[in-house]
């Protein structure tokens, strides 16, 4: 066939000896046509990123090196070009778009600059030409301003703005693909639609073939013409993306595509009980720059703007924001980790704000919080054991006991009890995340504060943290604030939603009447971004 | 994933130098039985070349340059040890306080931090031991007060990275005080470089220590390998050996820590190492 831009013919990429196996990719063979968007879909360790760093030459070789197979590229195996040769379709031919857009760019460059480097390193263009290519390219983008935008530094643009241009660059020289690993992951979700959409129009213009690299099925929904789903270094499934997502043969695509958070919202399972144990008045928090020594301006942010929160006794409230909006930093202020300027916060009747550290130390078993980062949040150097015990030893439990509760606490988090004299790191991501959780169960609190407890966690692990949380809230009868960027998460998780957006609450109340008819135009604009929304709804 | 022991041993630069600071280290724990007699006491003709009555020769007094050498390897490595310990528990101290409360407790160490930092170092411990008079233990306290700041830098930056970490905020929320917090979830994060840096610091104190006694201020009744070395650079064209022999005694052991160093470096930073 002659429409095959991209051949890739049982592909093998070695792992150095240590790993814990020995392919990262195992026998791959891909096609990427003309004016097509392949998804190249898995979670976390499957190989995935490892294809699309294969093609352009970019292993972290020597430990990492492609070890058989083919990739064919306008008649040439790309796996046996010379770096120069390499560096040729590096940039020209095939282009990258990196998942963070901060460190794709140089910050000490200006935007146009950047642009222009492309084309003057590629191309024989007169500087003139050069410019007036470059303001097209950055109005193709759709950024705002073109002429000002050039002169700007990637500093003074928004994680969209440097994405945009990250792709301006990719599309410089009218590359025949485009890889992009995950471009959109560390992106808020109205944003994330939005370069969704720019992609998806750009590629339909110039007739690019894109491999896009991504670990969301409702991203795939939205953008792929074609699926290849992979596991273990090995693709399991590959066809159209109607055929993938609506009638998924393999059992794995099958249980990822179940794993998907849907759409349903959570209904109110308890409105007897009206008796509060959290409560949030006015609460004020502005963060100020430093001055610095020799004075300069001060830079105020509102993290929030007089906050008002009531969460009843055994119920669980999700607070829905984008990143900046101040979700996190009130959860930390509930937590005891910030001082507020301003308001109040109680807990059962008493004021938990506003006390020293040491005033607040016996509330600390009231209130337990679980992480977003499951590898940062336990202390790599202690035993499970001793992490799980240290909040009740603090409150007066002698180790024995705390020791043995611990335990049963691993089982109840579905962990082996010997557990407990293993280190960390021998756990994985979704472990680690259950014995987070178990230590916070550990004081027996009232109230858990979770921030973005899954967001770090693949989409099938997600699926069965979200699930224990939901089992243990029942049997602790505990009641949960829920830190999400993510709708469909909340709406799993949480019969109450409060949407937040620049340190302010622009709608709050039940779940079901908030996914019914969303008022504010803010919660609007987040229901169209989630990604793959139709799908997801035809899923049931 | 290896083990931090198969990483560092399997480097044979760390075999190396562990080999010959082993060896050291025997000598100097046996230096009695080895060279019964005071390395002070004159024993022969002086400036016999090395031969087989003295292996290493004699100096410019008749003194037995190896008894010198294996008498000169204990206070040397005593001294440099001991200035090490102290320069690395004051320097984490002072970092780990200052990175732990910042704002100006953090200001008024690191401050302090630079003031010792920008008075050069050498120059200072002359100073040092010029105040003091010269002795075991004032080499000792020269030593690490011209040592610390850097030892207090490296753990500043370290408890900085660590304390922000999500396992230190879920510390603070199960409410262990700052102090436990400090020494049981912070400090031993920051041991790595800590280490690293430690074992490096042995050799910069080596070479200090050598420096002083070869001007002079070393501790008088101790035979050092900077003091023979001084002693004997008047007649480094009669008699070679004078000079030549500590000095090498000294650039293998300043050479064997640095391997060792360096090897506990990539042991204990894999990623660093494979780049």
């Amino acid at each position: 066939m002659t429409d095959i831009v991209l051949s890739i013919q049982d592909l093998k990429v070695a792992l150095p000896a240590w790993s814990d196996r020995k392919f990262a990719v195992n026998g791959v063979s891909l096609d990427i046509r003309q004016k097509e968007i392949l998804c190249l879909v898995g979670e976390s360790g499957s190989g995935k990123s490892m294809i699309g760093k294969a093609i352009l030459g970019l292993l972290p070789a020597p430990h990492v090196r492609a070890v058989g197979g083919k990739i064919m590229f306008e008649g040439k195996d790309l796996l046996q070009l010379s770096d120069d040769e390499l560096r040729a379709i590096r940039g020209g031919r095939i282009a990258m778009i990196f998942q963070e857009p901060m460190t794709a760019l140089n910050p000490l460059m200006k935007i146009g600059q950047q642009v222009d480097e492309v084309l003057e390193i590629h191309t024989k263009k007169t500087p003139a030409e050069r410019r007036e290519r470059v303001l097209e390219l950055i109005r193709d983008v759709h950024l705002p301003e073109p002429d000002r935008m050039i002169t700007s530094y990637p500093h003074q643009l928004s994680g969209g703005q440097r994405q945009r241009v990250v792709i301006a660059m990719a599309l410089a020289l009218e590359p025949a693909l485009i890889i992009a690993d995950e471009p959109t992951t560390a992106l808020d979700v109205t944003t994330q639609a939005q370069i969704l959409h720019l992609i998806k129009e750009l590629q339909r213009k110039h007739g690019t073939a894109v491999l896009f690299i991504t670990h969301d099925f409702g991203v795939v929904a939205e953008i792929a013409d074609r699926v290849a789903v992979m596991r273990h270094g090995e693709i399991v499934e590959q066809g159209a993306a109607t055929q993938v997502l609506g009638m998924p043969q393999a059992d794995y695509t099958k249980a990822l595509v179940a794993a998907v958070p849907r759409l349903n919202p959570r209904l109110k399972e308890l409105d007897a009980d009206t008796n509060v144990l959290l409560r949030v008045t006015n609460v004020e928090k502005t963060y100020r720059s430093s001055s610095g020594l020799f004075g300069g301006s001060v830079r105020e942010v509102h993290a929030a703007k007089k906050i008002n929160l009531e969460l009843k006794r055994e119920s669980s409230l999700a607070l829905v924001g984008e990143s900046g909006s101040g979700k996190s930093t009130l959860a930390r202020c509930i937590i005891g980790l910030e001082d507020i300027d301003g308001g109040l916060i109680e807990l059962d009747g008493e004021r938990i704000s506003g006390r020293t550290r040491s005033e607040l130390r016996p509330f600390r078993k009231h209130v337990q919080m679980i992480f977003q980062d499951p590898y940062a949040s336990l202390n790599p150097r202690q035993r499970v054991g001793d992490i799980i015990a240290l909040g009740p030893m603090l409150n007066g439990v002698s180790r024995e006991q705390a020791i043995a509760e611990a335990r049963e606490l691993l089982r109840l988090v579905d962990l082996k009890p010997d557990a407990i004299d293993r280190y960390p790191h021998e756990f994985s991501g979704g472990q680690r995340q259950r014995i987070g959780i178990a230590r916070a169960l550990a004081v027996k609190p009232k109230l858990i504060v979770a921030d973005e407890p899954v967001s770090a966690l693949d989409v099938s692990v997600q699926k069965q943290v979200l699930e224990l949380l939901n089992d243990l809230r029942k049997s602790f009868g505990l009641s949960m604030l829920f830190i999400t960027h993510d709708l469909r998460v909340a709406a799993t998780v949480c019969e109450e939603i409060a949407i937040m957006q620049r340190g302010e609450i622009v709608e709050r109340g039940a779940t079901a009447d908030i996914f019914a008819t969303p008022s504010h135009p803010y919660t609007r604009s987040l229901f169209d971004a989630v990604p793959g929304r139709e799908w997801i709804n035809s899923l049931g | 994933m290896k083990t931090f022991w198969s990483r560092f041993l399997g480097n044979p630069r760390v075999y190396l130098g562990l080999i010959w600071l082993v060896f050291l280290f025997v000598v100097a724990i046996l230096a009695n039985v080895l060279a019964p007699t005071d390395p002070f006491a004159i024993v022969g003709k002086p400036m016999t070349a090395p031969g087989r009555e003295f292996w290493l020769g004699t100096d410019s007094l008749g003194r037995n340059v190896m008894a010198g050498l294996i008498h000169g390897s204990r206070a040397t490595i005593l001294i440099a040890v001991f200035a090490t310990v102290f320069a690395v528990a004051f320097g984490t101290l002072v970092g780990a306080i200052a990175g732990y409360y910042g704002g100006l407790i953090d200001d008024i160490l690191m401050r302090l931090t630079e003031f010792f930092q920008t008075i050069p170092s050498f120059l200072f411990a002359i100073v040092l031991i010029a105040i003091l008079s010269p002795s075991a233990l004032n080499l000792v306290v020269a030593i690490a007060t011209v040592s610390w700041p850097p030892i207090a830098r490296v753990v500043r930056g370290e408890v900085l990275t660590v304390k922000s970490r999500e396992f230190v905020q879920a510390a603070v929320v199960a409410g262990q005080r700052d102090s436990a917090i400090l020494l049981k979830q912070v400090l031993p994060n920051t041991l790595s470089p800590l280490i690293v840096t430690g074992s490096l610091l042995i050799a910069t104190a080596i070479l200090v220590e050598s420096a002083l006694s070869f001007l002079g201020l070393g501790a008088p009744n101790l035979m050092s390998w900077g003091f023979m070395i001084g002693a004997g650079r008047s007649f480094m064209r009669e008699a070679w050996w004078l000079v030549t022999v500590p000095g090498v005694a000294i650039l293998l052991t300043v050479l064997a820590i640095n391997l060792v160093g360096e090897g506990l470096n990539d042991a204990l930073n894999p990623r660093l190492a494979d780049l």
